[in-house]
């Protein structure tokens, strides 16, 4: 396929992934933002922008300035409308490959937004936050409905892990690096939309350990990190043009096989003290493996301008 | 709503009345169907019809943001024997464009004959160069063609103006059509329209025809300008009902004269190029440097054969408004027929005498710069300001090869909806022709443009103009006549009315 089109269907992934994850993120603060007398305002906005790896400077921050920014922004591409705006660009890119359904779907979402923001501006955010993934649920339906599972397909389901995996890795950071302001273990779980899992899988509500692990390490939860990475490797070998018996020493899979491979091998019960390294393995795994499929596979050259010799 | 007769002061040709109350045969039938409705009804059509435009992203940019084109509820209706004299005319003048591309890129034999001065083509600016001696594997260099058609006060179709460049638009018959057959069901059990589905697959097939010889599986694409392109809707509707890729110019490579797009599984042959990229704009190497979204070395890939660029590079010559006036002689010239139909009463304003005349009552005509497009730099006489006028005067003496006059004709009205109500309004006609090097075949209708303030003469997207789905229908249809109970006894929509799988969406209950 087109490496243009490969591209933009990777960040549609991406990009759908992110606007869903952070409604999920977003989610779990807003309880404390918005309802809890208690809690430290700006403490707490730090603590959301910190952990959606937004740089902020050092004055008081308050809750509505951060949800403008973090949530309705449609200009910064890592809120959640600026992410439904950006996948929507590269559907605009890729109309022709992506099924019409999808993108209707896409289509209404963002011509839907504005209204969907200023009845959040009255009834709060939860409405705009709850809108959001239940597009993005839809969105990933009809992408695995509507679209036949070739490469296309697994470019999207690729940048889907990907974000799934860096974002899964920034949720457990907001434990990491700011404790008190940062929601509860439940929260957590709560906003991965795992919290039935966990409860049916152990009966310890309280453990850390245990809901960091449900988060990295579990094996059939689809939002854990080593769920989204082992399908993050099927896709990236199935995309492989040709089959080969020793490897090609494909650095996107070798930066995976790496992360696989620490998370297989680290013992679940000291799982939390590993966390913060961990995570930042992640992160720069993330970062490492779309660099090696941009290089490899989204290749184009950069627009070339002619200047005429004069005189000619 | 009844639909009544509304004469027009221009004396145009009213294309559902004959007079008061004396509907034209063919519209019968529609007016008995729209006579059931309530104009609350036909209002919230009309917004269904718009909301599953903005909803599928069927829109044109202008000026940096996505707009629907309107669709208006009224269809425009053409008997299948009237259509079948037009779509003889559109595919004769087809075939007498072609052979003239070919002349004018090629022998020259219309010069050598003395029917057309040489000064003619080379003054041109839309004559390519580059393009001389590329002679395409079929001889085909209009693949496709809108040529413009508009109905005088004598209801006679004439022509507007030559489109072999990239015509676009053909995306709106097809969407409109769905859009109708979605909304308005129940006009398409009583009347048989002809399909216009079949359009994408005679593009392909004309493209396919049109590849290399020596290409074995030839790979087809649709290049565009991209997304920010005012068609780039109708680039995609193309490439996805043909299954080909859309591209766009980085997605190309030129190296030793041959073509490839850049996949992620390596490069990949490209044989056959259906371009919506304007020549100026197609090959840095050849037109204008300045081009990012071109591909250098593009037409010398043309000339050696290795893949096509349709429509041709140059065709623009044969777009001309001057070269315009001669396409009567072409038909007789190269094809010894003929014309089936009429140009617009248009005067040449580079022969002195001519222009004088001109000159002398400039508000009595209509000038059109010679290489507009979207009804750029139409200078409509009588309703042209004095400062206007005399700003055209100047421009005209300066370059007299750079305007035709003409007559000014009012373009036939159709009642259509604005507000609340049915009003005349000013149409023209599109019809799409393909050119497969065999057939020139024509798809049924066309898109029937409609300026929409009233009065307005001008149909473009650009200035505001909607369309109308544009019907063929049976002229059987109209023997059975007799069988069209008058309106007052036709059974109304609702209730009791047999339709099932007529919805009414918010209206249900009006009656």
């Amino acid at each position: 396929m087109l490496s243009r089109l490969a591209e933009s269907l990777f960040w549609i992934g991406r990009y759908i992934e992110r606007a869903d994850d952070t409604a999920r993120i977003v989610d779990s603060y807003v309880h404390r933002m918005v309802e809890d007398p208690f809690n430290d305002e700006s403490a707490t906005c730090r603590s959301l922008y910190s952990i959606l790896g937004i740089e902020v400077g050092p004055e008081r921050l308050n809750t509505a300035e951060t949800l403008q920014t973090i949530v309705y922004d449609i200009d910064n591409p890592n809120s959640i409308a600026g992410a439904l705006n950006g996948a929507y660009e590269n559907a605009r890119r890729s109309r022709d490959y992506i099924s019409s359904e999808m993108w209707v779907a896409l289509n209404t979402t963002r011509n839907e937004l504005p209204k969907r923001e200023s009845r959040a501006r009255n009834f709060g955010p939860s409405t705009y936050l709850g809108y959001v993934r239940e597009r993005a649920a839809l969105l990933a339906g009809l992408t695995d409905a509507t679209l036949s599972h070739d490469d296309g397909w697994r470019f999207l389901v690729l940048g889907r892990n990907l974000e799934r995996i860096d974002m899964t890795a920034r949720l457990l950071r907001g434990r990491v690096v700011s404790d008190e302001n940062a929601p509860d273990w439940m929260a957590f779980l709560r906003a991965s939309g795992a919290m039935e899992a966990f409860m049916r899988n152990t009966r310890e509500v309280d453990d850390a350990n245990g809901v960091a692990a449900f988060l990295m390490l579990d094996r059939l939860f689809p939002r854990s990190v080593l769920y989204s990475l082992n399908l993050a490797d099927e896709c990236l070998v199935e995309i492989q043009p040709v089959s080969q018996r020793i490897s090609s020493g494909d650095p996107a899979r070798q930066a995976l096989a790496r992360a696989r491979g620490m998370l297989e091998f680290i013992d679940p019960r000291q799982l939390i003290e590993q966390l913060p390294e961990l995570l930042e393995m992640l992160e720069s795994t993330c970062f490492r493996i779309t660099d090696a499929v941009t290089d490899r596979y989204f290749r184009h050259e950069e627009a070339v301008a002619w200047i005429i010799e004069e005189g000619l | 709503m009844a639909v009544k007769f509304e004469s027009d002061a221009s004396g145009a040709w009213n294309e559902m009345f004959s007079a008061p109350g004396q509907a034209r045969p063919v519209y019968e039938r529609l007016l008995a169907d729209l006579d059931a409705y309530q104009p609350q009804e036909l209002r919230a059509r009309s917004e269904q019809l718009s909301r599953t435009f903005i909803d599928r992203g069927v829109t044109f940019a202008h000026s940096g943001e996505e707009r629907p084109f309107p669709l208006d509820l009224v269809p425009r209706i053409l008997g299948a024997l009237e259509w079948d004299r037009l779509a003889r005319g559109i595919a004769q003048r087809v075939r007498a464009l072609e052979a003239f591309l070919a002349d004018v890129y090629g022998a020259g034999r219309i010069f050598d004959e003395g029917l057309m001065p040489r000064s003619v083509i080379t003054s041109s600016p839309h004559y390519c160069r580059p393009a001389f001696g590329i002679s395409p594997p079929n001889d085909v260099r209009i693949a496709v063609a809108g040529i413009d058609l508009i109905r005088d006060e004598h209801g006679n179709f004439c022509v507007l103006e030559d489109n072999v460049r990239i015509p676009s638009g053909v995306s709106y018959v097809i969407e409109n059509r769905r859009a109708m057959t979605q909304a308005f069901s129940s006009l398409f059990s009583d009347h048989r329209v002809h399909p216009v589905d079949s359009y994408p697959s005679r593009l392909f097939a004309a493209l396919l025809a049109a590849a290399p010889r020596k290409a074995v599986d030839p790979v087809i694409v649709v290049l565009s300008p991209g997304v920010h392109n005012a068609a780039y809707f109708e680039h995609v509707l193309l490439a996805r009902m043909m299954g080909v890729e859309l591209v766009e110019g980085r997605d190309l490579v030129c190296r030793s004269n041959h073509v490839y797009m850049r996949t992620t599984n390596g490069e990949r042959a490209v044989h056959v190029i259906y371009r919506r990229v304007d020549d100026d704009w197609l090959d840095p190497l050849q037109f204008r440097p300045d081009s990012v979204i071109g591909v250098a070395g593009l037409v010398n890939a043309a000339r050696a054969g290795n893949v096509v660029i349709s429509n041709g590079i140059g065709n623009g010559v044969a777009d001309d408004k001057l070269v315009y006036t001669y396409v009567p002689e072409f038909i007789r010239f190269y094809l010894g027929e003929k014309p089936l139909l009429d140009n617009i009463e248009t005067h040449r304003l580079e022969d002195a005498a001519v222009r004088e005349a001109v000159l002398a009552s400039l508000a009595d005509y209509v000038l059109k710069p010679v290489d507009g497009s979207g009804g750029k730099g139409i200078v409509i006489g009588p309703q042209a300001t004095k400062t206007e006028l005399k700003a055209l005067r100047k421009a005209i003496a300066a370059a007299p090869r750079n305007f035709i006059a003409q007559r000014p004709v009012a373009l036939s009205t159709h009642p259509t909806f604005v507000g609340d109500s049915l009003a005349p309004r000013h149409i023209d006609l599109r019809p799409f022709a393909v050119n497969d090097g065999s057939d020139v075949w024509v798809l049924p209708g066309g898109l029937t443009r409609v300026a929409l303030g009233e009065g307005e003469l001008i149909v473009n997207s650009s200035r505001g103009g909607g369309s109308k789905d544009t019907w063929v229908i049976n002229d059987e249809a109209v023997a059975f006549r007799g069988a069209v109970p008058p309106a007052s006894s036709r059974p109304r929509r609702h209730g009791a009315a047999p339709r099932q799988n007529d919805e009414f969406v918010g209206a249900g209950d009006e009656q």
